[in-house]
Order: structure tokens, then sequence, then C-alpha cells
């Protein structure tokens, strides 16, 4: 709803629209600022950031820092930057998410289609684990990976990261395939289709919005974990948000605020990306993820 | 939680073999998930749980003791310390960011024009990783040769902000951060309820004389409660999971100044050799979040049958 009062004065209503809009301005700059900053800082050789101001744009904005960082800069021993960490990362996304993604559509469609005595507490079970804190299962987590042979390596992290995601794909699905028609399902039952071939051919041509909004989601989750990261595989095998937190707090050899930022920026820019181009199905994520059930 | 039997999916009568073995299907489907889902949280919860009863050093022993690491896990300072923070990080982080959540949303609910370009510089923060916001406000904020030098050297010389190295002060820093990370989400939720509240009602108290300020103080905002309650469950479940924020920002410091249960957590199991410790702390973490989230995740699945 949209609150325009008719009985107030056009100059009061003027002042009012110029009141809210210098709000809305002035709180968009500060949403912006920190991020503005870091970029700019990211673009400015050292001696320009001690001596200079903070806000300033870079004199001669270069992209050195971004070169360092991406290729050089020194993470605990090695010194080659960020990239391999970064190359972690997406391996461990892409499988990751597309295998969650694809067992929680069929765990919604089985939740909704195929209900069997006790659907809803399975279903229960499976949402609530969804919130749990993570410390609750990390120090079982790091037994069962070390006893698996997984510790430090990506093929862990893609289980631990499957395994909790599983709850929240399975409740984006569910709540979609809920609003399903149940006739088409049961008209293809009586043309002999299958399981397999009801889910193939008639729910998952229609799945397009929710597979959107599900990868989104599990993408950002995914890219942006740091716990099970430093947890699991802090070492070689550690994905980006973990390096960049070990290059940003390490205290050797002079601090390269620039580096650090442009690193930073590194770690945002694939979230950010997909933000800017699918911004809708981001936020569609967020609130199925808040408001439950 | 309540079970409905439902009519079971259609098998022909002279069910044979093959058709019966179909019928499972559907469960067989399903029975991986749910299963790695029994191991990998109920039965670690239950791990946790037991390690919590032993006196687990470095590694897990599994002899039981007793009570003895929630007695010594009460008797810690720093996890005192972590409850207390936790106390004012998450009562501030969840009513600055309902404030401003709900400020901007009615801001933004004045037709706007060119809302479409504010609305996403509102809720982009919450893209990003807590690590990527914990690094961006440490150099904003950094004492040295950040927001305060740049106060300075705008004319405002006398102005001072060093909370981020104040023992007293830094919690208040992850507030900052963390506020600004998650208000334009609480937004996004206030205004899907705003857009959500039917027009007749408004224009009815518009008829009637009734003040924008008074509209929104006794109609608006009282038809938000939904929004209202799923805003602060979501917030309170990620002030008690918040982790990566704190470490990212002030590493739990200066001394334990920002330690929270997560922090304290993680140290005492992986670098303090106090596993059964650390799992008693894990065990309370999960018991607020349960304490929290059950009841609610109950009436939303209870709802949404009728």
């Amino acid at each position: 709803m949209s609150a325009a009062s008719p009985t107030v004065s056009p100059a009061s209503a003027r002042i009012a629209r110029f009141v809210i809009y210098g709000l809305l301005i002035l709180l968009a700059i500060v949403y912006l600022l920190p991020f503005f900053v870091m970029l700019i800082t990211s673009l400015k050789p050292l001696a320009e950031i001690r001596s200079g101001n903070m806000l300033a744009l870079p004199q001669n904005p270069s992209l050195d820092a971004w070169g360092k960082a991406w290729g050089s800069a020194c993470i605990g021993v090695t010194c080659a930057g960020i990239k391999g960490y970064f190359w972690n990362s997406i391996q461990l996304v892409v499988p990751a998410v597309t295998i969650s993604t694809i067992l929680g559509a069929l765990n919604g469609y089985v939740l909704t289609k195929w209900r069997f005595p006790g659907h809803k507490l399975v279903f229960g079970l499976m949402l609530f684990a969804c919130f749990i804190p993570f410390q609750a299962v990390l120090i079982p987590m790091a037994r069962v990976l070390g006893m698996l042979g997984l510790s430090n390596s990506t093929a862990g992290l893609v289980l631990v990261h499957v395994v909790y995601g599983l709850g929240f794909t399975t409740l984006f699905f569910r709540n979609y395939y809920e609003a399903f028609p149940d006739e088409l399902i049961r008209a293809a039952q009586m043309d002999g289709a299958g399981f397999f071939q009801i889910f193939w051919r008639i729910l998952l041509p229609s799945s397009g919005p929710i597979i959107v909004v599900t990868v989104i989601y599990q993408f950002t989750n995914i890219w942006n974990d740091f716990l099970f990261g430093v947890s699991f595989a802090s070492g070689e095998r550690a994905p980006m948000t973990v390096a960049l937190n070990n290059l940003v707090s390490s205290s050797t050899g002079v601090k390269e605020y620039n580096v650090d930022m442009a690193a930073a920026v590194y770690a945002a820019l694939p979230t950010l990306f997909v933000y800017v181009v699918a911004g809708r199905y981001f936020v569609r994520g967020l609130m199925a993820g808040a408001v439950k059930g | 939680m309540t079970l409905t039997v439902e009519p079971s999916t259609p098998v022909r009568r002279h069910a044979s073999l093959a058709d019966r073995a179909r019928a499972f299907l559907p469960k067989i489907v399903l029975a991986p998930s749910f299963a790695l889902i029994l191991f990998f949280v109920y039965g670690f919860i239950l791990w946790t749980l037991y390690l919590s009863f032993t006196n687990s050093r470095i590694l897990p022993i599994y002899e039981l003791v007793g009570f003895d690491s929630y007695v010594r896990l009460w008797s810690q300072p720093n996890w005192h310390m972590a409850i207390k923070n936790l106390a004012i990080f998450g009562s501030l982080y969840i009513f600055f960011c309902i404030a401003l959540g709900l400020l901007l949303a009615i801001l933004l609910d004045q037709r706007i024009r060119g809302e479409g370009v504010l609305r996403p510089i509102f809720l982009y923060p919450m893209a990003l990783s807590f690590i990527v916001t914990g690094t961006a406000w440490k150099w904003f904020l950094n004492p040295g040769l950040g927001l305060e030098r740049a106060m300075h050297q705008l004319g405002w010389t006398s102005f001072k902000f060093d909370w981020l190295i104040s023992t007293d002060m830094a919690i208040y820093t992850v507030v900052i951060a963390g506020v600004w990370q998650a208000s334009g989400f609480v937004m996004a939720m206030f205004l899907a309820g705003l857009r959500g509240i039917d027009g007749e009602i408004i224009k009815a108290a518009q008829i009637d004389g009734a003040s924008t300020f008074s509209i929104y103080r006794r109609i608006i905002i009282p038809l938000l409660r939904p929004a209202f309650l799923s805003a602060v469950i979501v917030l309170s479940h990620m002030a008690i999971k918040s982790y990566d924020l704190v470490i990212a920002l002030t590493g739990g410091g200066p001394g334990n100044a920002t330690e929270l249960p997560s922090t304290f957590m993680y140290s005492y199991t992986f670098t303090r050799s106090q596993m059964a410790v650390g799992s008693a702390s894990a065990v309370m973490m999960l018991m607020g979040v349960a304490a929290i989230m059950i009841p609610y995740l109950y009436s939303e699945l209870r709802e949404r049958e009728k």
C-alpha cells in the first residue's frame, strides 16, 4: 500500500517529499560507503593510503594491488595470491550446489505429490536441520571426515555443504510444488506415467523459477561460508573466505591495505555479480528461507 | 509434530511385484537424503551431547564423567563474557535491524521514483560474505587511517573513533557491521508486508481524518505483526550463530572483548584442547536456537495445514 493523504496542503506535502528523498539518498550513501571505500582503497598505492584521505578518490588509479592479491600475495607460507583459493571455491561450489539442488527437487516432489504417513515428521526434521548452530556438529564432522580420509579436501567440503544445504533446498521445492495442481499429476498417472516420468515431463518444465532461486541461494551460502571451510579445510584446499581472512589477519611484514581490499573485492565479486543480474531471485530465496513452512 | 494419514497413491488392484516396487519408489528416492540428515544432523547432535558429558581434551574420550564440563563451562569468565556479549550484540542487532528496516520500508513505500535503484542498494550487503563485510568495516573504522582521520582532514579535528581497539566499545563495532549487513533484508520483509496490506482500510482511515502518522501507528504497524515476528526469529537465530563477522572484524578481541559463544566454542575445541567444554558450549547454543526455532517452525507448519 502507499500512503498519500489528500487532505495535506501542497506546500507541506512538498516538504514531506523532500525529507523522504533526502533521507533515502543519505541512507543509500551510508550503505554504499564501506564497499566504495574498499574499492577505491584497492586502486591506490600504499603511500597514498598512508598519507591521504580514505574517502578521496585515487589520484592515479592502478590495478597493481589487484594483480598482487590475485597472483603473488603471501597467505601463510606460500606467496601465490588468492587465485588457487578462488579456484578451490569454484570447484567446491559447482558440485555442492548441483547435488543439493537435484536432491532438494526430488525430495520436494516426494513430500508433496507422493505423500506417505509421517511425511510431516520427515519434513519437520529436515526443516529444523536448517537452523541448528553448526557448532553442534563440528566435532563429529571433523572425526567422520578424518575417518573417510576427506579432511582438508574439496570432496569433504562438498559433502558437508550438500548435507547441511539439503534442508533448505527441500524446503524451497516443497513449498513450490505444494501449489502445483494435483489433478495434472493424477491425469498423468491415468495415462500410465511413472514416478520419474511425471517429475521429468510435468513438474520439471515448470520449475524454472524455483531452480534459479535455489541455485542462487545455495551458491551465495556456500561461496560465503567460512565456518566449515576453516574447520575442515584450512590448508591448501581452503576456500576463498578462509584465504581472505588469513591474508587480512596476518601480522607479518608491512600491512598492505590495498592488497587486502583487492582480495576482499575478489571474494565479493561472484556473489555480487549474481545479485546484480538476478537480484529478484536472490530476494525471493532470502524470503523463502526466512518465512518458513 | 502431527502425523496426518493421507490416501496413499493409487495402486492398481492385483498389484504385481513390479507395481509394488514402483509404489516404494518415492520412499527410496527420499531415503538417502533423510538418512544423511538423520546421521549428520541428529546423530552428530547426540554425539556432541555425549562428548559434553566426557572429559575429552584434544581428542574424544568416551568415558562418561557426568556434568563436569558444564560446571567448568559456567565457571569460565570467558563464557560469561561470551554470554554477556551475545546479550548486548543480540539485542542491539535485532533492535537496530528492525528499526532501520522498518524506516527504510516505510520510506520506500511512499511511491518513490527510483525505488528500483534504491532498494537493491540497501540489500546488497546481504549478498556479501561476513568475512568481506568484516574486512571492509575493519578498514573503514581503522583508528589510524580510517574514518577518524578522514573526519580530521575534513576539519572535524576533535572527532575520535577508536571503538575497534577499545575493550569496552569493540562489541558495538560488531553491531554496526551486522546491522549494515542485515537491515536491508529486514527492509525487504517489511516491504513485502506493507505491499500486502489492503489499501481500502487505509482509505477509510484517511476519510475519517486520521493523520498519516496515526495511520502508521494505529493501523499499519500493528498489521505488520507477522513480519515483526519473522524478523525477530530470523535475526535472533542469526545472532546466536554469528561467528565469521567477529572473526574478520575483531578476531574476538581486543583480549576477549568480543568473545561470543560461537568463537568460544571454536577456540576451546580446536585451539585450547578442551573438547568437552567446547561440546558443552555447543549444546548450550543449540538449546538457545531450539528454544526459538522449534515453537516457530511448529506453528508455521500447523498454520499451513489450515
